[in-house]
């Protein structure tokens, strides 16, 4: 198998194995469900895994590398190689379906698909982000056209929730809270 | 860092078989130091393109995100509510892996070698590229809070022209910190309106906070050559930031200061190793414990 430029579907008994390994800060998911595995390849006896890190500086990437490594290791693979791929940036709407269930299941509200940060560079104009988003039939008033749905509650599944703080215990997660529940709950944040 | 450079496949050799098995104890603490940030990237550098120049321009953007994320992470047990110290350290965060990036590559480039450790632990002052704007100390809340607001539009600005550059990895770092910019300057944003239209005395701090901080913007629009040879002329950048910053100004009831800029030194600044006296007990502590116990690991 030869590696073809910017895929990120892979298959065979190694991506198997490097696909399952557990992402070291959200242990409920996988590299493959968090989009963080683009690649493996397989070049004679010669196993290489391409990871793209999510935000530039986050801590996990030495431990990510070395689990795969180790993983792949001691699934009979004798010559392995862990590689970063840069292009394209990793993005939340690179986590999988069943990423979401499990984050979700696990307390922790998932991003919305295809809601990225924008391009938000100096010259754009900001949207500054609501911090609460209320669910229009709920509130028993019409939808606002092109409105983002409100933030679920994990935990209780309300939607009466509010932003604490956009930032939390790691780059990738905000904080949240739920009004309906009065529980406080972590929402990864779109990128 | 170590001076017999161990490749990082070894060392991830070497955890694998001190730890086998898939539920082996494979963990350590982070921070052991050893990880490339551009562990099997291409070091090439694309023909067309001097590597001097390269090497020159990524350290100014990575000098400049070093230092600002040292100036953040400051913040740490000193914010005025919990959650504004982990936003500024996540900021810093954010800031410090763009930097690790961007030094790696400089030293990629430039062919001395040289890795993220060696360019941050032992320059001296005069060797830092940083503009001043990051290196003046934090002050009170509301002059860092007017000194994110500027460097935030502006490096976003700059790395959204980055993002089509010519190098493969300066390009990605662009790419990927835009959108991390977007989040510093919206965070910036909120507080500017918070403060600037809150209380009168609230308003009148955030005012005085943008006017001491402003002689020190217009060095970012002042073009070094190797900015010119190697990167975007900043001097573009200056209309569609400055037109960005007055918006939020006008939301804010702040007025958009008219100060001249910080004068050079001999026509020299930040760009060219000319600092601020700020510069360097900010790098005594960041560079103390790398020189108290060269090359050691744990």
């Amino acid at each position: 198998m030869t590696a073809v430029a910017g895929t990120r579907a892979s298959s065979g008994a190694a991506w198997t194995v490097a696909a399952a390994v557990p992402d070291p800060e959200l242990p409920m998911l996988t590299l493959a469900d968090l989009g963080v595995l683009a690649e493996v390849t397989e070049d004679g006896g010669t196993v290489t895994a391409w990871l793209t890190p999510t935000y530039s500086g986050c801590p996990a990437v030495a431990e990510m590398a070395a689990d795969v490594d180790r993983r792949l290791r001691a699934a009979g693979f004798a010559e392995v190689r862990v590689r970063l791929r840069l292009d394209p940036p990793w993005s939340t709407d690179l986590i999988t379906p069943e990423g979401r269930r499990k984050l979700a299941e696990a307390g922790i509200a998932p991003p919305r698909p295809g809601a990225g940060a924008g391009t938000g560079g100096g010259s754009t104009p900001l949207s500054l982000g609501p911090t609460r988003l209320v669910d229009a039939a709920a509130a028993g008033r019409a939808a606002v056209a092109g409105a983002p749905a409100p933030v679920t509650c994990p935990l209780c599944g309300g939607t009466d929730t509010e932003e604490l703080s956009r930032f939390g215990s790691t780059a990738c997660k905000a904080l949240w809270r739920c009004r309906d529940c009065r529980e406080p709950f972590e929402r990864v944040k779109e990128i | 860092m170590t001076d017999d450079h161990v490749t990082d496949d070894h060392v991830y050799l070497s955890l694998a078989e001190a730890s086998p098995g898939p539920e082996g104890e494979g963990r350590w603490a982070y921070g052991t130091g050893f990880a490339d940030p551009l562990l099997g990237v291409d070091t090439a550098v694309p023909p067309g393109l001097d590597g001097a120049d390269l090497a020159a321009y990524c350290l100014m953007l990575g000098d400049d995100a070093l230092v600002l994320a040292q100036r953040l992470i400051e913040w740490c047990t000193r914010a005025p509510e919990l959650e504004e110290e982990v936003a500024l350290a996540n900021l810093g965060l954010d800031l410090l892996g763009q930097a690790r990036q961007l030094l790696t590559r400089a030293g990629q480039a430039d062919g001395s070698g040289r890795t993220e450790d060696d360019l941050a632990y032992w320059r001296e002052e005069h060797e830092f590229r940083n503009v001043r704007l990051v290196e003046a100390p934090n002050g009170d809340f509301a002059y860092s809070i007017a000194r994110l607001l500027l460097f935030a539009t502006a490096r976003g600005a700059l790395y959204e022209a980055l993002a089509g550059h010519a190098d493969p990895v300066l390009a990605a770092v662009a790419a990927r910190g835009v959108k991390e910019l977007a989040y510093h300057r919206e965070y910036a944003t909120a507080w500017t309106l918070r403060l600037g239209d809150g209380t009168p005395y609230s308003a009148a701090r955030m005012q005085a906070g943008l006017d001491a901080v402003w002689p020190l913007l217009e060095e970012l629009f002042t073009a070094h050559p190797v900015e010119l040879r190697a990167g975007v002329d900043p001097a573009t950048l200056r209309g569609p930031v400055l037109r960005s910053v007055a918006a939020v100004c006008a939301e804010a009831g702040l007025t958009v200061p008219d100060a001249p800029g910080l004068a050079a030194v001999g026509g020299r600044a930040g760009r060219d190793g000319v600092h601020t006296e700020a510069l360097g007990p900010l790098l005594a502590e960041l560079q103390v414990v790398a020189r108290a116990h060269p090359g050691a690991t744990w």
